[in-house]
Order: structure tokens, then sequence, then C-alpha cells
């Protein structure tokens, strides 16, 4: 029997365990042994993909017990892609942290690294498992290590934010449970399939009804879905860079993954979509998502939370998408979520580096970045373009989907919705381009004067062809001289950076290999 | 027709891109770096030059980069429409390289390398978008040369240059993201394909009042082609250095919009679709405006390099509306203009540099006299203007004729007075400036002393000629042109 599913996630598992045991040794040796488990993780997730596009849907029975009274792992193409991306990003942002939380945290770094590694196990298992209780605590696993890993960032905002991420996360984790409680008086079974076909026979039932809202809600509010996503934006802003680097990325995604799960396979998208007649209502909702986190977006002055915003705003794409009711729609979705992922990790990788050698991302820390850290910014500005949706990037051919899913449906609102927060997105990026791209804020002192073209003024300004520069006004240094972040850390951007492109350009492959495979 | 499966589409786009990488490592070695750029420019046309004869003969050179969707592969097809395009931009590029050296050198400009990197990539992207065999490739280069040109604009980081590349982009990517890509998916909805085809990709699967808003979404959506009213960005680009307001927003970057415009008529909706629901007369309305008034609007404007942004604009919309007068003509007219209109146009951009780098001057009330200072130049800025104007003896005449004789053959005589009018007001907005140049006197020219021959140096000297002497050529020898566009557009 193939063991790759189990070892997927048991490796970071067991991990955490021994990085905690390890740091009484020596405290690096927790991190050596994190990055360990999670290359064996990922390793073992590609591997599993590889089995599941060759020789189909893989079941793994924990302990060897059979379905429906044991634990089993079952793993299609939805959640085998689901599963390289987690292990991947995770294990690419490990090769990252090791500086930043040398800045950030380095008391307690063993301490983060168990956390990190449970959190992955948390991730992983939500997406391997077949089961709907099991779900339910593996949500719980990666709800609780994100509160502690919140918690351990900004000292004065820090606190309170997780709090209220554990407040609002405990009550979506109740909503869920309730629901599973509702489906398990109803069906008598936990399992996924099982539940499936039992549900087929009983649809009218007003218990299902309830148990699968009550499923949805809890869901949405673990998304962030607006307008239950209050607690996102300081949650992911005030952690510390290591964890808001994978939490952002993965942490709604997987939720996504969640509800397309719940609504593809366990109560069936025909029940969802004409025995329910609630796609029209979510659409809209998920219209009001986008434009509103674009929006909020668009007010923002932090970089970190802009990014916050925004992941708000791709949220209403993913849900929007998987209730358009047609299979172009959920195409855009299931790929959206692959490439939000790449985005959104590479944004904040930017993120990081640009905290690491500047420790603020305000706007007014920003000029003079385009000189200074250009390796980041190239990244920061490819994953920019792909949030707009410029193409050959991959976050265009996940929009090409969802609008074409729209017009099918003949959403045109959510059409509408897509372009419009393209536009609003694209005016976000080019503004933080542009602080970027100045080498001084305007009204700075040393701010050139329009039209002369006299090459004395652009001495600071100097990219290539005249190293150094007199002087650089206050807190960053002068621009012009090149003061990039870590190799390990430029080396995880530029891995993504050239995942978005080959997203971008395979999304043929993509959707043809995976998406409609499993859609069928 | 044949068609060829060959890599050289790809190579010519794949050339400036990986002369880029060298350029940035030869920062600190201007000659070499230059070298490679003239390198990689002449590799570039001689791949697009290698294709001509194929494409003459009536062949298609066809290559796909990536399957994406059945209909909307990144994929490149060859054709006459493309090649005379790649053809104009490829050579310009060299020229223009010359040309921008003595320019940058001769101001001493900051960011050297990054401007000619991101010369080099607009260039590419440029290739990609002449050999577009879908729309989604089109669309896809389209937004890369956009954001390619960002930096350009914003070349010299001051305020001025802040606003107007702010500008450049909300007019260039909010049309594109706004209107092009929603009308581009609606078609892909509707038909399953973006290929374009001459007969068109709709199979009668169109309403009138959808191909009409189609229509519009996408003649204002591809605001590169500075239809009114979505063509002020032109004018405020105008704040980038020289070199690239001859060759981008004089050539690739406007002509690249003006191209989508055609291959969305030609292609997209075809001839015969668009004759049906009689839309080609909106289209030649909404040009001949732009026409008109930006026609107007260039006689008031004393800035040399805003003056002809103006004229930009107006000239771009002759070829829309060439194109858009569906008869065979018309149409070529039309298309030639985008060759015609190349060389004249760079001619004149490249004089007003060369007057800027000898002299200083950037307003045309402060060039009285200067034609005898600088001769070469204003003989070139003459030929330039009959260029532009339509005057024979240079090629400009022909792409006119053609138009006129198209209104004629569309049965479309009101709009003949159009150009004729228009073709007044270039006469009025640029002979002026030529006469004053060689006979006007200055304020502070008070003595009748000779004045001494100083020209600015030879690589910008050079260039203005070559294309001043090309314009005259095309003139003579438009055969080849005329022969690509006709199996370009099947007329």
């Amino acid at each position: 029997m193939n063991n790759m599913p189990a070892i997927l996630v048991l490796a970071p598992l067991l991990g955490a365990l021994f990085a905690g045991l390890a740091a009484w040794i020596q405290k690096q040796l927790s991190y050596y042994i994190a990055l360990t488990a999670m290359a064996v993780s990922c390793f073992a997730a590609v591997s599993v993909l590889k089995d599941v596009v060759e020789a189909g849907t893989m079941q793994y029975r924990m302990a060897g017990w059979a379905p429906p009274m044991g634990i089993e792992l079952k793993i299609d193409l939805l959640n085998a892609m689901v599963l390289v991306l987690i292990s991947a990003i995770a294990f690419l942002n490990l090769v990252a942290s090791v500086k930043s939380v040398e800045q950030e945290i380095p008391d307690r770094a063993p301490s983060f690294y168990v956390m990190y590694l449970l959190f992955v196990v948390g991730l992983l298992g939500v997406s391997a498992t077949g089961d709907l209780f099991n779900l339910y605590v593996l949500i719980e696993i990666t709800s609780l290590t994100s509160y502690t890993l919140i918690a351990l960032g900004d000292k004065d905002r820090g606190h309170l934010a997780a709090l209220n991420y554990i407040f609002i996360g405990v009550i979506g984790a109740s909503f869920y449970l309730l629901g599973v409680g509702y489906l398990y008086i109803t069906t008598g079974s936990l399992n996924m399939a099982d539940v499936a076909v039992i549900l087929k026979g009983i649809q009218g039932s007003s218990a299902v009804l309830t148990a699968f809202i009550l499923c949805i809600l809890g869901v949405w509010i673990k998304m962030a879905l607006f307008p239950l996503h209050v607690w996102l934006p300081n949650a992911y802003s005030f952690a510390p860079v290591g964890f808001a680097r994978v939490v952002a990325p993965l942490m709604t995604k997987v939720m996504v993954y969640v509800m397309i799960r719940l609504m593809v396979t366990v109560f069936g998208l025909d029940y969802i979509l004409d025995t329910l007649h609630l796609a029209d209502a979510v659409v809209w909702l998920a219209v009001t998502a986008i434009l509103a986190g674009a929006f909020m977006a668009l007010s923002q002055t932090d970089l970190k939370k802009m990014l916050a915003y925004i992941i708000v705003c791709e949220i209403g794409y993913m849900v929007g998408g998987a209730w358009l009711g047609n299979d172009l729609g959920m195409t855009g979705a299931i790929l959206h979520i692959l490439n939000d992922a790449l985005m959104t990790f590479a944004l904040f990788l930017a993120v990081g580096n640009i905290i690491y050698m500047r420790k603020q991302v305000a706007f007014s820390n920003l000029p003079g970045l385009f000189s200074a850290m250009p390796w980041t910014m190239a990244g920061f500005v490819l994953a920019g373009l792909s949030i707009i949706g410029v193409p050959p990037t991959c976050g265009f051919f996940s929009k090409w989907y969802l609008v074409l899913g729209a017009f099918e449906a003949g959403a045109y609102h959510f059409a509408a919705a897509l372009i419009i927060s393209s536009l609003v997105c694209a005016v976000l990026f080019f503004k933080v381009f542009e602080i970027c791209f100045f080498a001084s804020a305007p009204g700075d002192p040393d701010h050139h004067v329009a039209g002369s073209p006299q090459p004395i003024h652009y001495i600071h300004a100097a990219g290539h062809d005249r190293a150094g520069g007199d002087s650089g006004a206050g807190t960053h240094p002068p621009a012009g001289v090149m003061a990039e972040a870590p190799v390990s850390m430029l080396a995880a951007l530029g891995l993504v950076s050239i995942a978005i492109i080959a997203a971008g350009v395979y999304a043929g492959t993509i959707v043809n290999t995976i998406i409609l495979p499993f859609l069928q | 027709m044949e068609i060829l499966i060959s890599i050289k589409p790809l190579l010519t786009v794949l050339v400036p891109l990986l002369v880029i990488p060298i350029l940035v490592s030869s920062s600190q070695k201007p000659n070499v770096r230059e070298a490679w750029i003239f390198g990689g420019g002449f590799v570039m046309f001689f791949l697009v030059a290698s294709m001509v004869p194929a494409v003459l003969s009536g062949s298609k050179i066809v290559f796909t980069l990536f399957k994406l969707a059945p209909g909307a592969d990144i994929a490149f097809a060859v054709d006459g429409l493309g090649m005379l395009f790649a053809l104009v931009a490829s050579s310009l590029y060299i020229v223009t390289s010359l040309y921008s050296i003595g320019y940058m050198r001769g101001l001493k400009e900051h960011g050297q390398t990054r401007f000619v990197s991101f010369f080099a990539l607009a260039i590419s992207a440029t290739m990609g978008a002449a050999f577009s065999a879908n729309l989604l490739t089109l669309y896809l280069f389209y937004e890369i040369l956009s954001l390619a040109t960002y930096p350009l604009v914003a070349h010299h980081e001051d305020a001025k240059s802040k606003i107007s590349a702010r500008r450049y982009l909300v007019f260039i990517l909010g049309t594109s993201i706004g209107l092009v890509l929603p009308a581009m998916i609606y078609c892909y909805h509707v038909t399953g394909t973006l290929a374009f085809s001459t007969a068109g990709i709709f199979a009668g699967q169109l309403s009138k009042p959808a191909a009409t808003v189609l229509l519009l979404m996408f003649v204002f959506g591809f605001a590169k082609a500075g239809i009114m009213p979505f063509h002020s960005w032109l004018p405020a680009a105008m704040v980038a250095p020289t070199p690239v307001s001859a060759l981008l927003h004089a050539v690739a970057v406007v002509k690249v919009g003006v191209f989508s415009i055609v291959r969305v008529i030609t292609g997209i909706f075809g001839v015969d679709l668009l004759a049906a629901f009689n839309l080609g007369t909106m289209v030649m309305v909404i040009a001949s405006f732009t026409i008109i008034v930006s026609s107007c609007i260039a006689l008031s404007q004393d800035e040399l390099k805003r003056r002809l942004a103006f004229s930009t604009i107006s000239q771009l919309s002759y070829i829309v509306f060439g194109v858009a007068l569906l008869s065979p003509s018309g149409q070529l007219g039309g298309v030639i203009h985008i060759l015609m209109h190349a060389f004249g146009k760079i001619t004149l951009f490249f004089c007003a540099g060369a007057i800027f780098v000898a002299t200083g001057k950037k307003y045309i009330s402060q060039m009285k006299g200067l034609g005898r200072q600088m001769p070469v130049t204003f003989a070139a800025f003459f030929i330039g203007s009959l260029g532009v104007i339509g005057l024979p003896p240079t090629g400009g005449f022909y792409s006119k004729w053609n138009l006129i004789l198209g209104t004629l053959e569309a049965g479309q005589t009101v709009f003949m007075a159009v150009l004729l009018v228009s073709s007044f007001l270039n006469a009025f907005y640029f002979l002026p400036i030529v006469y004053q140049a060689f006979f006007g006197k200055g304020k502070d020219d008070l003595s009748d002393a000779p004045v001494t021959i100083q020209e600015a140096n030879l690589c910008l000297v050079v260039p203005l000629a070559i294309t001043a002497l090309a314009s005259i050529g095309l003139f003579f020898f438009p055969r080849m042109f005329v022969d690509l566009i006709v199996l370009g557009l099947n007329l």
C-alpha cells in the first residue's frame, strides 16, 4: 500500500514533536528538523499528485480501519493539487523564514517552528481528509496554532488581533461543528462519500438544509468572506512576517477548498443549485465582497493592510466563481485557489523582504525601493500584475475563466465586479509602484523640480549608471545604493515568481489535466 | 494559402528580450552596451526580413507557443499585415537606437541602462503584437507594451513626468482592462475562438446592438490609438526623452493601438459583418471627429513636441478612418499610412530632438531663423511635414491618394471633405515652422551677419536624414508594401 498520503501529513506532525525536543539540545536544530520535515512532506505531496493524475483517486485508511468507522484520507485531483500547493509554499516560506525569525522573534524561534509545523499539519489534514468531523478537528488545529502565532507578532497590537481572531474563529468553528452535528443526526455517518450517498435520498429535508447553511456559514467566517472578514486585516498584518507569509496565501484558500469540497462532494452541486436557489444571492454577496475589498484596500496607507484587503476581495472571486453554477466558473474558482495562493505568497514574500530591510511597510517607508531592492521589487511587480490580471501572469487566466463563466451564467454583475476590481487593483499597485519608483516622496526637500533635464539632479536616482549618491533623506538608506534582502529570501521569491508565470502559460494544461477531470 | 510552421516569429520576439540581461550587465561599459543594442536590432530586423519572401508568396508563418484553450492559444501567425508593421518597427528601431545614443549622451541623461532595457522590452512586445495569431496574444503583448513604456515615460523622475506617467497608465491600462478585456472575453464566449480570420469570427451570432457595443469597446479600448476622448495621454507622454516620443509615441506604441483596431475590424468582425450593419460609418464619424479636432488643437500648440503629438493623434485616426471605409482602396490607404506616417513622423520627432540637443529650444516661437543654423535638420523637417500632409514626393501622398479614392469607392463623398480639410490644417501647422526657420528672424537676431552652421552631433543628424530620405523613397517604391497589405487583408 502506498503510504505517501500518511507521510504527507505525519511528517510535519512528527517534525513538530522533534523540533520541540531538539530545542533542548540546540535551538538551531529545530529549524533544520522543521525544514527536513517540510521537504519530506513536499516530496510526498508531489508523488501523490503524480499518482492521482496517473491512477485516479487515492483512498488511504488510517491504520487500516475501513470507513465509515475508520478515518479515511481521500485524495482526488482537487486536493492533490491543494496539498502540493500547501506543502510547497510552507517549505519555501520556511527557507525564507530563517532570517526573518532571527530578526523578529530570536528568543522564541523553536516555539515558532513547532507551531508553524502544527499549523501546516492542520492545513494538510483539512485538505486530505475524507471525514467531516476530522475536518473540524483539523480546522481547529490550524486555528489554534494561528492564534498563538499571531500573538507572537506585533507587541502592542498582535495580542488584540489574535484575541479578535479567536472570538470570531471559535464562532465560525462552532457553526461548522453544529452543521456537522445535524448531518450526523440525519445520516448517521461522518464519512464524506458515505454522507453524500445518503443525502441523495433526503434532499427535501429541512435538517439537511440547516446543516448545509450552518456548515457554509462556518466556512465563510473562517475564509473571511465579506462581511465576515473583520478579523482578517489586523490578524494578518500584525502577525510575525514568517507566519503572515504562509497564513495569508494558504488559510483562506484552504477554506475555499473546503467550501468547494462541501459543495461538490458532500452536498452535490445539483442539490445546491437546483433545490436551494441560493446561488443568485451568493453571487451578489461575492460581488459585494469583491467591490468592498477592493475599495477598502484603496484607503489603506500600509502595504500589509492593503494586501490583507486584497485578500478579502479575492475571496469574492472564488466564492462567486464557485456559485455561478457552471463548469467555467468552478474552473475559474479552483484555478484561482492555485493562482491566488501563488500571487499572495509572492506579495507577502516581497513585503517580508522590505520589512527585513526597512522594518515598516507604511507607504512613507517605500520611496526609492526600486533602486535599493531591485530583485524584490521585480517579484513584487510581477505578483502585482498578476493580481491586476495582466497576461501572461497566472492571475489573468483565472480571471479569464471566471469572466467566461459569468457570461455563460448571465451574471453580468459578477463580470463587471471582476473588471472593476481589476481596475481598482491597477490603481492600488501602480500607486505603490510609483511611490517605490521615485526616489523621494513629493514635498521632500531633495525632490526634483519639474522639467529640467540637467543631469546633476539625478545623482540620487541613478540606478546602474552612477553608483552611489550623496544623501538619502531620513529613515531609509540612500537611494541608488543596493540594500537587498538575504539570498534565502530572494530565492524563495524568485521561485514563486517563476511559478506565477508558469502557472499562467500552462493554465491550459492545469485545467485540462486537473480541474476538468475533477469536475466530471 | 500555404501554412509554414517556423520558430522565426518567436525568435524575433525573443531576441530583444535576450539582449536585456546583457545590457544590464554591461551598464558600466556604454560602448559595449550600445554595440549589443545594434547587434540585437540587426538580428531582429534580419529575422523579420527573412520571412518576407514567404509572406509575399502568399504563405502564412505560424508558431504556437502555449495551448490555453481551443481558439485562444498564445500563438504567432505572420501575415502581410503583421509583416508590414514588423518591418516598420524593426527597421526604425535600429535608426532610433543610433539616434538615442546621440540624444542620451548629448544630454548626459541618467539611467541610460534602464532606458535602453525597457526600450528593448517595448520593441519585443511590439514584434509580438505584430505577429499575434489571435486577439488573446495581441492583448498580451499590448499589455506588456503598456507596462514596458511606463518607466520610459517616467524617465525624468520629476513631478511632471510622474503626473504624465500616471495619466498614461490610467488611460492605457484603464481602457484595456475596462473595455477590451470584457469585450474580448465576450467574443470568446459567443464564438469559442479569437483567431483572426478575414471572414470574421461571428457567423451570424451577433445582433446589431451587440456588435455596435462590442465594436465601440474595442475602438475606444485600444486607447493607444489615441481616439478622442482617450487621447490625452499622448501629449502628456511627450515628457519622455525624444527617442521614446519618436519610436514609441509616433510608431510602435500608438501603432500597436491602431494595428489592434485594424485587426479587430478586419480579423474579428470582418468587413462583411460591419458593412451589413453599417457600422463602418459609425467608426468613421468617431475617427473624423478626432482628425479635425486634434488638428485644430495642434495649430494652437507652441511646444513643438506637443504639436507633433496632436498631429499624431489626428494621423492615427486616418488609419482607423481608412480601414473603417471598408472599401479596398480605403483599407489599403489606411493601413499603408502605418508605414508612411511612421517615416514622416519619426523624422519630425528626430528633428525636434536634434533641435533641443543642439540649442535647448523646444518652443516653436523660439525657432525663427534656426533653419539657417541647422539646414539639414530643417530640410528633413520639411520632408517629414510633406509626408504627414500627404504631398509628393513623399510616401504620405500614396496613402492620402488611396484614402480619398476609398471615400469615392465607398460612396462616402462627405467624408472626403474631412480628409481635405485636415490636409489643409496639417499644412497650416507644419509649413510655417519651416518657413520661419529659414526666412524668419528671431528677436535676438538683429545683425545680418551670416550664421554659422551648427548642427547637432552626427548620431542625431544621420538618423533623421535616413528617415527623411526613406520617406521620399517610399513615394517611388511602395510596391512591396502594397502587396503585403493586399495579401494580408485579402483585398
